[in-house]
C-alpha cells in the first residue's frame, strides 16, 4: 500500500513511476520483437478477419465512462490499461486465482474472464471504488487490523471478494467463509487472518 | 486471442439468425469457459453473439410439477434457489461443489452443459489431441492420465467431462430445451452428450446454430432424498477425481427407486442405470450399496496413473448412499 509520500512521488511529473518505466521499456521490447517476427506469421495474422472494435459505456466506481476498445478486451484489461485503475490485479489471467475480482452489478466476478464488451450498461466497483485512503471501507480497515496480507498482490481481489461474499449472505460458519473465499488464492498464506478480517466485518 | 466481431442479440430469433450456418460463430453467455479457451487459441470464433440480454433467466414450476430453468440462470442463483435446494438437493450441492463463488456468479446453466474438458493435453496446443485437432492422436492415453476417465473411453480420447451440475442433471432425467432455425425441440439429457468413439471433437447432439433455452427437471418421488458427494485433491475449487449424485426412495427400509450418476470418471456425465436397478426392492444397507457400486464400476478401464479411480468411485457411491440411506447398518 502507498502512503502519502509515495503518492507524492508518483504524482511528481519530473520522476518516472515504476509503472511508466515498465510501459516504456515494454513498448521498446515489443518494437524489437515485431521487427524480428517472421513475415509468414504476419501475413497469417493479416488474413484473419478484421478485429472489431466495440463502444461500451460502463459505470466504474460511480463514474460513467465510454470507451472504444478491441472486442477482445477483458474487463480486467479495460480497467487497468484503458482506465488506468491498476488496483485490480492480473494474476493467472485464467479465472483460477481471483486476484482480478471486482463487483459487476454488485456481484463478485473474475474480471479476467469477462469481456468488457459484455459490461455495457453495467455498474462496476473496483478496489478504488470501495473506499479512499482517508476513509477506508470497513473491509479494508479489517484487513489492515488483522494483517490479512503479506505481499499484498491478491489483496484487492480478496477484499472485493469478501465484500461480495457478505452481500450474498450465504456464509454462516468459518468453514462457509473459507469455502466461499476459495476462489481467491493467497500465496503468502494469510488465510487465517483473512478469515478473521471477514468475520470482523460480518459481525460488526 | 484471435480477433472476432461482437454483437449482442436481443431475442432468441436474432441470436439464432446471427449464428445461422456460420460454423465460426459462437454464442457467449457467462464466458467462463469460452473466454479461457479463446485466450489459449483453442476456440477461435470469428464472431461472438452475446446472448445475456435474452429472456432466459427465469426458474419456474410448471403445472405438472416439473421445474424449468432458463438457460441464462447463473449457477449461483440456481444453487441457492429455494425450490431447487428443497426439491433437488443434489443439484444445489453439485453446483456449489463446482468452481468458485466468482465463477458461479458468472457461469450460466446452459453454458455449464456445454463446458469442455479440462484434460491438460486438450489445453496444451503443443501436444496432439484428437478432440482439439481430429486425427492428431491422444496424448493422454500414454501420458499423465491421473485425472482421466475410466468409463466410456475410446482409443481416440479418455478426457473426463468436467461438470458437477451435469452429473446431477443426468441422475434427475433432465430435459434440454433447444431452439434453432427449424424451431424448437427437446433432448433427453442422457442423450445430449456423446461418447468420444472415433469423433471426440463432437461432444453433443446440438445442431449447427441451435441455442439451449432451458433445462427442465421432472418432478419425482426420489429427488428430495438426494445428495452429491465430490472427492478431489483439495477441499474446494478443484475438479472431481470422483463424484456421485445419488437419490433413494425408501419405504419401510426397502428401496423402491434409486438414482446413481458419476462424475470425474466418465467421458460424459455417467448414469449408472444397472447399479440403480440392482438396488430396487433391496434394503438400504451398506452391503447392498457396496454391491451396487461394484455394478456401477464393472466396465471400468484404467490407465497408468488412474488405477485408483474404480475403488475411489465405489467408495464415493457407498458414502453418498449412506448419507441419504438412513441408519440401516
Amino acid at each position: 500500500m502507498f502512503n502519502k509520500e509515495d503518492n507524492a512521488l508518483l504524482d511528481d511529473n519530473k520522476g518516472t513511476t515504476r509503472r511508466e518505466f515498465i510501459v516504456r521499456t515494454s513498448a521498446f521490447t515489443a518494437a524489437i520483437t515485431i521487427a524480428k517476427y517472421p513475415v509468414k506469421t504476419i501475413v497469417d495474422k493479416i488474413n484473419q478477419p478484421e478485429a472489431g472494435n466495440v463502444v461500451v459505456t460502463i459505470n466504474v466506481n460511480g463514474k460513467s465512462k465510454t470507451l472504444e476498445i478491441d472486442a477482445r478486451t477483458t474487463l480486467l484489461d479495460a480497467l487497468r490499461e484503458n482506465m488506468h485503475l491498476t488496483g485490480t490485479k492480473k494474476g493467472c489471467d485464467r479465472g483460477q486465482c481471483g486476484a482480478c475480482t471486482v463487483l459487476v452489478d454488485e456481484r463478485r466476478i473474475n474480471s479476467c474472464l469477462y469481456l468488457a464488451a459484455m459490461c455495457d450498461g453495467s455498474k462496476v466497483t473496483t478496489i478504488e471504488g470501495l473506499g479512499t485512503e482517508d476513509n477506508l471501507h470497513p473491509m479494508q480497515q479489517a484487513f489492515l487490523k488483522h494483517d490479512a496480507f503479506q505481499c499484498g498482490y491478491c489483496t484487492s481481489g480478496q477484499i472485493c471478494s469478501a465484500v461480495g461474499l457478505l452481500k450474498e449472505g450465504h456464509a454462516k460458519t468459518d468453514d462457509d467463509i473459507r469455502e466461499l473465499m476459495s476462489g481467491n488464492i493467497c500465496r503468502c498464506g494469510a488465510y487465517q487472518n483473512i478469515l478473521d478480517a471477514v468475520k470482523e466485518v460480518q459481525n460488526a | 486471442m484471435y480477433p472476432f466481431t461482437y454483437i449482442k442479440a436481443k431475442t432468441n430469433k436474432d441470436a439464432i439468425a446471427a449464428i445461422g450456418s456460420n460454423t465460426n460463430a459462437k454464442f457467449i453467455g457467462g464466458g467462463t469457459n469460452i473466454v479461457d479457451l479463446m485466450k489459449m487459441n483453442i476456440e477461435k470464433p470469428h464472431q461472438l453473439v452475446d446472448i445475456t440480454s435474452l429472456d432466459l433467466k427465469k426458474i419456474e414450476t410448471l403445472s405438472n410439477g416439473n421445474v424449468k430453468i432458463g438457460a441464462l440462470v447463473r449457477n449461483s442463483d440456481l444453487a441457492y434457489h429455494k425450490t431447487i435446494a428443497e426439491k433437488f438437493p443434489m443439484l444445489s450441492k453439485a453446483l456449489l461443489a463446482g468452481a468458485s463463488a466468482q465463477l458461479r456468479n458468472m457461469a450460466t446453466a446452459g453454458g455449464n452443459i456445454l463446458q469442455r474438458t479440462r484434460c491438460y493435453y486438450f489445453y496444451d496446443t503443443a501436444t496432439p489431441c484428437n478432440k482439439r485437432e481430429p486425427g492428431s492422436g491422444c496424448s493422454a492415453i500414454k501420458g499423465y492420465n491421473r485425472m482421466h476417465a475410466i468409463l466410456g473411453t475410446s482409443d481416440k480420447c479418455i478426457a473426463t467431462h468436467p461438470s458437477d451440475m451435469c452429473v446431477a442433471l443426468s441422475a434427475l432425467d433432465a430435459i434440454v430445451h433447444v431452439e434453432g432455425i427449424n424451431g424448437e425441440r427437446t433432448i433427453n439429457f442422457l442423450d445430449f452428450h456423446l461418447l468420444p468413439g472415433d469423433t471426440p471433437e463432437k461432444e453433443n447432439v446440438l445442431q449447427q446454430g441451435e441455442l439451449i433455452t432451458a433445462i427442465e427437471i421432472p418432478s419425482s418421488s426420489f429427488a428430495k432424498n438426494s445428495t452429491y458427494l465430490k472427492v478431489r485433491d483439495r477441499a474446494s475449487y478443484e475438479f472431481a477425481l470422483t463424484s456421485a449424485a445419488v437419490a433413494l426412495d425408501i419405504h419401510n427400509g426397502t428401496i423402491s427407486n434409486a438414482r446413481i450418476a458419476l462424475g470425474g470418471v466418465g467421458t460424459k456425465p455417467w448414469r449408472a442405470k444397472e447399479a440403480e436397478q440392482s438396488l430396487i426392492n433391496k434394503k438400504a444397507t451398506t452391503e447392498n450399496f457396496s454391491a451396487a457400486a461394484n455394478v456401477a464400476l464393472k466396465d471400468a478401464v484404467t490407465y497408468k496413473y488412474n488405477a485408483f479411480k474404480p475403488q475411489l468411485a465405489k467408495q464415493t457411491i457407498i458414502s453418498a448412499l449412506q448419507m441419504i440411506g438412513g441408519n440401516n447398518g
